[in-house]
């Protein structure tokens, strides 16, 4: 056997006079233990037992919500036999090698990644530390490994028992065996158990859950800022003798990109009043000044000549001809708004000065690249920035973002304000609804050629949006030119589509924006699933049997979806002529399939149920991915009904949630949700349930009225939900 | 100017201009941070608390109109309903973000006192001012019929 004298003599020596056991990965990306402050520096820690047996699963990914430090925990506490009902979470520091998200290679949460990353990585963090307090156990009593059995945080051998605690001082002088055994599935207690509460259960229903917003440092000073309400604006000049009566006013000053004033207080309500009673003069040389209406013709206008074809096999210009030999043709034209996210804690962020550089307070979604951002506004090394990463009141895409907006604005008010005190950025509803970083405006235009039989001959498929990835971070994403969050859901559509040319062209704004919940299957999803049903209609044909038979039983994703959309029909009891909606649709690697039933008396609708079948592979937690299938069908219809943001000479014409609706309790259907039972590894569910839900909404107001919704929200259809 | 504010059973004492709302006073005076900030104009509900009993939006409460009463928030929602209410939320897993929550199980508990059987559309039509982004509605109305359940029994 060999031995890794270095490894070995780390563990050994960082094991003195400390008693907690860290188990992780080392230097070289193996499984390794620990003990004390040196393994907590040579490790990422994964999991952390402290000699009175306490458990604490170290949380890579942010919580946002989506169940992340339930589903980490589980994978853990599962191979670790751990008593579910006291283990521990502590969030993980800002640490790009030790904390990466694997898809990634970044430390980051998105593109619901957080399982099916972390799904192996945390299970074998768990079973190492099994083995090492097992192993440890062993020599403890004398007796063999394999008389041990483990349960609920205790280790049992004949007469012998003990928690895991007692054996983390032996434990942490053991090294880790590099690739330890994980359970089968027909071994899993917690995995895919419905009995798990979520582990953010307690503390976020009594008040002390402690978000971003909730920091109070001592020393601190509160700032707001006054932003161009024309995207792009920059200042030229502000006076401040009104903010100077309001009380608790410190002072204003220009953030040094110019892009706004920002007002010091003593609290939060002294900066927002001191930021309301600036006035400051803008340069909107370079800032949006188009209305709405000039915009989408703008979108229109680039239909007519697409930039790039998305489907190398198809060119638009093959598709052209075969179209002219259809018989018959299906023919439409989407447009879809800005959307804002909304997350019900509004942006901020607390940076303090630390005795090496800064220290940030953030609901922190991508330390990757909120770090070396906020150190270039500072002139600091990302090494110099620490962030400590709390709850996140919501994000939906929103605190994934490559300019680290937010954070840099905090980052910039701190440096104007001379460093020395903690400054707290503080964003009002209104800052968060007319600051950008919005869902693009979009709009595609479709025809679809048939021949006699019905059976499709060409498709010619266009669409013009701003890309999200050109200029940012993941500008390497694009290739060809094509941005693929503006095409996914059409080009990887699971249909057996013949001749199916896709083009593509980008829309120049500088209104900023971003990924918003699914990105851009927020609608491709609509247009394919609308599309689908106009088609299915056409052609005479029932929407579920049709998108059956357009699915290769070949393709895995297209035998994975076969099985979500024959669940929901089983569970919502479809019949041929059903007057509900039905649409389904493949985002983030996950399958899931709706069926709406609506009322609509007159021109008012009211969504009665929504049947939803998901196939995300092993479910690790069902119960938190029927709530993420719940929250992602609300999320969406509260969008399709009624959101938008809309733009007069370019400033936003939305401030609020008085013109910015949120769902309601009362609109929000019943809903019942199937879980396909699947072995494949575990994929997504933060987002795959936004994509169907607002098409089977639309597929069903069809089904009551004939009337097609092609023009987002629904409202402009001339409906309103009650 | 000082206001005496009596705050979960306790007076407390706290420098603030008039006009202040009381959300404010709360948060960044008091550090009562499980009172939330989501729209500043009653429309979102996370500030709810409780003033005299009565679920009551503190971002559109002024500091000077709130010196007289009995102000309860989060921290001090102990009493026999709150405690079937959180009970509820944890048994029925309702939380995701948990910004809005506060303010759900403040007017939760609001609706319990005066009408401890709510109909489902009772429940619908009490909870409509308290917005969740994350939707948790479903499990909000079967958490409070839980809670409701639990308290006859």
């Amino acid at each position: 056997m060999t031995i890794n004298v270095s490894r070995r003599g780390f563990m050994i020596g960082s094991a003195a006079g400390t008693a907690a056991l860290l188990v992780g990965v080392n230097a070289k990306g193996v499984l390794a233990a620990g003990s004390g402050v040196a393994a907590a520096t040579d490790l990422n820690p994964f999991v952390k037992i402290d000699a009175d047996g306490t458990v604490t699963v170290i949380i890579k990914h942010f919580e946002m919500g989506q169940g992340t430090t339930t589903g980490l925990t589980t994978l853990v506490a599962e191979e670790l036999d751990a008593d579910w009902a006291t283990v521990q979470t502590a969030f993980a520091p800002a640490d790009n090698e030790r904390y990466a998200n694997l898809f990634f290679h970044a430390q980051g949460t998105g593109g619901s990644t957080s399982i099916a990353n972390s799904f192996m990585q945390y299970r074998e963090a768990g079973a190492a530390a099994r083995d090492l307090l097992v192993r440890a156990a062993a020599q403890n009593w004398g007796v063999d490994a394999s008389s041990i059995t483990v349960e609920n945080g205790m280790l049992k051998s004949g007469g012998n028992s003990g928690h895991f605690g007692e054996f983390v001082a032996i434990a942490a002088t053991l090294e880790a065996v590099e690739k330890p055994t994980v359970k089968t599935p027909d071994q899993f207690k917690l995995i895919g158990s419905d009995k798990l509460h979520r582990k953010d259960n307690t503390d976020k229903t009594n008040g002390t859950a402690i978000f971003a917003m909730d920091v109070n440092l001592p020393g601190m000073i509160y700032a707001a800022i006054m932003r161009s309400p024309k995207f792009g604006g920059t200042v030229t000049s502000f006076d401040d003798t009104a903010s100077k009566d309001v009380a608790g006013f410190i002072a204003a000053q220009i953030l040094p990109n110019k892009a706004g004033v920002v007002a010091f207080g003593k609290n939060t309500w002294a900066a927002f009043q001191a930021r309301d009673a600036l006035s400051v003069e803008w340069d909107f040389s370079q800032a949006e000044t188009r209305s709405t209406d000039a915009m989408i013709a703008d979108h229109k206008a680039l239909l007519d000549a697409p930039q790039f074809d998305a489907n190398h096999e198809v060119p638009l210009a093959s598709v052209e001809p075969l179209l002219a030999n259809a018989t018959k043709t299906i023919d439409a034209e989407f447009t879809f708004p800005f959307l804002a996210h909304a997350p019900l804690e509004p942006e901020n962020c607390i940076i303090e000065p630390t005795e090496n550089g800064v220290r940030l307070h953030d609901g922190c979604q991508f330390p990757t690249l909120t770090r070396p951002m906020v150190a270039a506004a500072l002139g600091l090394e990302p090494s110099q920035v620490e962030i400590r990463t709390l709850y996140a009141g919501g994000s939906f895409g929103r605190r994934a973002n490559g300019a680290s907006d937010y954070n840099v604005e905090a980052a910039m008010a701190f440096a104007v304000s001379g460093r020395k005190v903690p400054v707290k950025l503080v964003w009002s509803r209104e800052d968060d609804i007319r600051g950008g970083y919005y869902r693009p405006m979009a709009v595609h235009r479709a025809k679809i050629g048939l021949d006699s039989d019905g059976k499709i001959i060409g498709w010619d498929h266009r669409m013009a949006v701003k890309s999200i990835m050109k200029g940012g971070p993941m500008e390497g994403m694009v290739q060809d030119g094509i941005d693929p969050t503006s095409v996914e859901g059409v080009t990887e559509s699971l249909y057996t589509i013949p001749n199916h040319g896709i083009g593509l062209s980008d829309f120049q704004t500088p209104t900023p924006i971003l990924w918003w919940r699914s990105v851009g299957h927020t609608h491709t999803g609509y247009v394919m699933e609308t599309l689908m049903d106009m088609l299915a209609t056409e052609t005479g044909q029932d929407p579920i049997e049709m998108r059956l038979a357009m699915l290769d039983p070949a393709g895995t994703n297209q035998a994975r979806m076969t099985e979500a959309i024959k669940l929901v029909r089983e569970i919502s009891g479809w019949e041929k002529g059903d007057k509900r909606g039905f649409a389904a649709h493949l985002s983030f690697n996950t399958c899931v399939a709706v069926v709406a039933d609506v009322t609509v008396e007159d021109t008012s609708v009211h969504v009665n149920k929504l049947f939803m079948a998901v196939e995300c592979g092993v479910a690790v937690n069902p119960d938190v991915i029927r709530a993420q299938m719940e929250g992602g069908a609300g999320y969406a219809l509260c969008a399709a009904f009624r959101n938008e943001i809309t733009l007069t000479d370019g400033e936003v014409d939305q401030f609020n949630f008085p013109d910015y609706e949120l769902l309601r309790n009362a609109e929000m259907p019943a809903i019942e949700v199937a879980i396909v039972q699947s072995n494949n590894a575990p994929t997504g569910v933060g987002e795959p349930g936004v994509p169907p839900t607002a098409p089977a909404v639309a597929n069903a107001i069809f089904a009551k009225t004939g009337k097609r919704i092609t023009d987002l929200p629904m409202t402009k259809a001339g409906f309103d939900f009650v | 100017m000082q206001y005496q504010l009596k705050i979960n059973g306790e007076s407390r004492t706290v420098e603030a201009e008039p006009g202040t709302p009381l959300l404010w006073v709360l948060r960044d005076g008091l550090e009562l941070t499980g009172t939330k900030f989501g729209c500043g104009v009653a429309y979102c509900g996370a500030c709810t608390v409780h003033i005299d009993g009565y679920p009551t939006r503190s971002c559109q409460t002024f500091i000077e109109d709130a010196v007289d009463s009995e102000i309860t928030t989060i921290e001090g929602a102990t009493d026999k309903i709150a405690q079937a209410v959180q009970a509820a939320w944890r048994e029925k897993d309702v939380v995701q973000c948990g910004w809005c929550q506060s303010g759900q199980i403040m007017s939760a508990i609001g609706l319990l006192t005066e009408n401890p059987k709510p109909t489902d559309d009772e429940i619908k039509e009490y909870m409509y001012g308290n917005a969740c982004r994350c939707v948790t509605y479903v499990r909000i109305n079967e958490a409070i019929k839980l809670a409701s359940e639990k308290l006859e029994a």
